[in-house]
């Protein structure tokens, strides 16, 4: 997706402790951060978004992430550690609908996810003081997004993909806010405001490397540097919030950086960045941890069964929200309809999904013989590693083809018998054609699909034949 | 008032919201079928075996009141409003309305100094009372007929280290002690905590759906189990030493500091603590625990 459509036009890392929102007057770094949040209020209101979508480091949970979705949450907040510094009363006001979308795409992609809107409930003094200092006159809806205890880089990187989907899905374009900290490690004792600073050397020059990279808008070198950069300066909540930043913004160094103020909390590092997509990189990705799609976690620890006959006899009067089912592995696509993704088909190798919906048509992707999981070829490869050929059975490998393209229809939603046309790619029409002929009849003699049937130099696996299909979509 | 305070119980009184819930008081809105009985039913016989003996205040030492900047004390003389668990929020949206002695509280604190503690009174009339204040006192003492104290858990020196964090909570207990003794209380401590502490992160469709309930790992069972036969066999001191190791191995939640302040304030039993249940709470494991300073008197005595 290039950047000038993906749908979070800005990023911001912002501070979620109280002092700049209710005691800038104590400390000369606290009213900078005060004066910082100003100038990115002002950067807000210049943008054209739909929303402000935050994750909170101070939201933590436990089932899952949880995403407010009380239209209008109001209460008085009194911090539990800095309570001397005042009180907090808010009244946001959040997207719903957004929240309920945020939670479908979070389900879709393996996740545990739920809404919440409970009257009282406790919003965190990240959120509150990020959403009073940038948006104090909510003139935008938000919606806020809980860090999970429990959850791993990939959980949160699914997390923010998640949030992505669901912003093409509803259409929507919004300015994504991490509150955070860099470094977190307090002054254990009362301190003079006024001479705050940061709590240990090691973790200035930590902070200072860290957001000297984010600020040339290498924002997915930071999130790949989250890990050692938090074993080293005891990094906020393992700096969980950029991961869900870099990923809800497309993974990438695109963005012009901006670092607004960098100052010390009580012996934390605070920093205000900017982040706006950008044509050029700033520079190529210098790391390569592992990317993921799909949250494939533990979060399956009670058993399947059973729950759901229980489920029935509950009362339907339940208002919550409880994301416990397995979702379609669907998801909207930016384009246009829905990408189908499956693991019970062989990975794509490639970047493209298995099959796309499109209205009432399904498109997918060619089709080979190869296992899921193992990649294991039946009937074997058609050349070794070093490229000299090899006998095959073609007839396995189309049996393996076919069973590949049910699987993928079924995960959509549709069946074999749906196929409307279907174009075959042997390697070898002389040798093959036949065979592979006499097993299609088998599976597709009373589908009447039409056909074409080509022969190709070679195929990207060592396969001799693979299927291009169009179904009706159900 | 002042002096012949004591402690007449000390008590290990989780604080999981779903207690509460399954309890089913007026005070909370959301509204259960059933569950966890063993665990309600071992603070039935908490309550039981405290209606025995007279007490004027309940001080709780709290995990879910989160500090770094020392140990805070609630200073406000009573406080109303309405407590939402924001981890289970469909479970705990718990009206409350509580008295504080806060002069208590204040000789807590100034005791507290005295050993060299930086500590801190909560004086802001707005603040939201934690739920795990409110969950071990309502299992404790349903009726809320006498005053609490409710201290913060430091975080910032058990973050550091497991052993750092044990000599804060051992000064902690210290200073609590005197100041219960100072100003001639006698009062009910309360170590709100769990012991094992990996949850489950997902929940049952039904919260209360026993069948899905279940210690999250053996480890943490043989460590819970370790831990309570210690408790069984009045070795406080024993289970000093191990804390730590119990702390980072099974992920306990004694690492808020809770036992460590009880079994300080309580002069490390050498009597056995009467365990009225164990059971487990989304995974996490749980137990119901009255030592009774009497006893060792008693014991003295014979």
């Amino acid at each position: 997706m290039s950047s000038s459509n993906h749908p979070v036009v800005k990023g911001l890392v912002v501070p979620g402790k109280p002092h700049p929102l209710l005691a800038p007057e104590k400390s000369p770094a606290w009213a900078s951060l005060r004066q910082g949040f100003e100038s990115l209020r002002q950067e807000i209101e210049s943008c054209d978004a739909d929303l402000l979508l935050l994750y909170s480091t101070q939201w933590i949970s436990v089932i899952g992430h949880q995403i407010q979705a009380d239209p209008e949450p109001e209460w008085v907040l009194v911090d539990q550690e800095w309570h001397q510094l005042g009180t907090m009363p808010y009244r946001f006001r959040m997207d719903a609908d957004f929240a309920e979308a945020y939670r479908q795409s979070a389900a879709q992609r393996g996740l545990h996810a739920r809404t919440v809107a409970y009257r009282g409930f406790p919003i965190d003094t990240g959120t509150v003081v990020a959403l009073q200092c940038l948006n104090p006159d909510n003139r935008l809806p938000a919606c806020v997004v809980s860090c999970n205890m429990y959850a791993d880089r990939a959980e949160t990187l699914v997390l923010g993909k998640a949030a992505a989907d669901a912003l093409q899905a509803c259409g929507k374009k919004a300015i994504a806010v991490a509150v955070t900290s860099f470094s977190n490690r307090y002054h254990m004792e009362p301190i003079d405001p006024a001479e705050d600073r940061i709590s240990s050397l090691k973790d200035d020059e930590w902070n200072r490397k860290y957001l000297d990279i984010l600020s040339q808008g290498r924002l997915e070198d930071v999130s790949q540097l989250a890990r050692e950069f938090s074993r080293q300066a005891n990094g906020d909540q393992k700096m969980k919030a950029i991961w869900w930043l870099a990923a809800l913004m497309g993974q990438h160094n695109r963005y012009e950086g901006k670092l607004v103020d960098y100052q010390p909390i009580w012996g934390t590092g605070a920093a205000l960045v900017s982040l706006t997509p950008a044509v050029k990189a700033a520079g190529t990705l210098e790391y390569d941890e592992d990317d993921t799609e799909f949250y494939h976690g533990d979060r399956h620890v009670l058993a399947s069964s059973g729950s759901s006959a229980a489920a029935t006899l509950r009362s339907a009067e339940s208002t919550e929200t409880v994301a416990t089912e397995a979702a379609p592995p669907t998801q909207p696509n930016p384009a246009g309809g829905q990408t189908v993704r499956t693991e019970a088909a062989p990975k794509p190798v490639g970047a493209y999904p298995h099959a796309r919906k499109v209205g009432d048509l399904l498109f997918l992707s060619g089709v080979g013989p190869r296992q899921a999981g193992t990649d294991a070829i039946p009937g074997g490869p058609v050349r070794d590693e070093e490229g000299r050929p090899l006998d095959y059975d073609v007839a396995a490998q189309t049996r393996a083809v076919i069973d590949n393209v049910r699987t993928i229809l079924e995960a959509a939603g549709s069946s074999l018998d749906k196929v409307l046309d279907v174009t075959v790619f042997l390697i070898d029409m002389d040798r093959d054609f036949e065979t592979f002929n006499q097993v299609y009849r088998e599976a597709f003699q009373d589908v009447g699909a039409t056909r074409t049937t080509l022969a190709i130099r070679a195929l990207p696996t060592p396969i001799a034949v693979e299927f291009k299909v169009l179904a009706s979509a159900g | 008032m002042t002096g012949q305070g004591k402690i007449v119980a000390g008590a290990l009184a989780p604080h999981p919201p779903h207690l509460v819930y399954a309890e089913n008081p007026p005070q909370n809105e959301a509204k259960a079928e059933c569950g966890w009985e063993e665990l309600r039913w071992g603070y039935e016989r908490l309550r039981n075996s405290l209606a025995e003996r007279e007490f004027d205040v309940l001080i709780v030492h709290s995990p879910h009141w989160k500090t770094v900047i020392g140990h805070h004390l609630l200073g406000v003389p009573s406080f109303e409003g309405l407590s939402v668990d924001p981890v289970f929020p469909n479970l705990f949206r718990f009206h409350y309305d509580l008295k504080v002695d806060v002069e208590l509280s204040e000789a807590i604190h100034d005791e507290g100094r005295a050993e060299g503690l930086t500590m801190n009174m909560m004086k802001n009339p707005d603040f939201r009372v934690d739920y795990g204040t409110i969950t071990s006192c309502h299992l404790t003492h349903p009726q809320w007929d006498v005053p609490i104290v409710s201290i913060s858990a430091n975080q910032g020196f058990f973050y550091y280290s497991n052993d750092v964090g044990q000599e804060q909570m051992l000064a902690l207990g210290r200073a609590t002690k005197k100041a219960v003794e100072a100003t001639g209380r006698k009062a009910v401590l309360l170590a709100s905590c769990s012991l094992s502490h990996r949850h489950f992160t997902e929940e049952p469709v039904i919260p209360e759906d026993m069948s899905q309930e279940y210690v999250q790992h053996h480890g943490q069972y043989l460590w819970d189990m370790r831990v309570l036969d210690l408790i069984r066999r009045g070795q406080t001191r024993q289970l000093w030493d191990e804390l730590p190791d119990f702390i980072e191995q099974a992920i306990s939640e004694c690492k808020d500091g809770s036992l460590s302040w009880l079994l300080s304030a309580l002069d490390f039993p050498d009597y056995p603590g009467q365990v009225h249940a164990y059971g487990t709470v989304i995974g996490t494991g749980n137990a119901v625990v009255e030592w009774n300073p009497a006893q060792r008197l008693k014991e003295k005595q014979a």
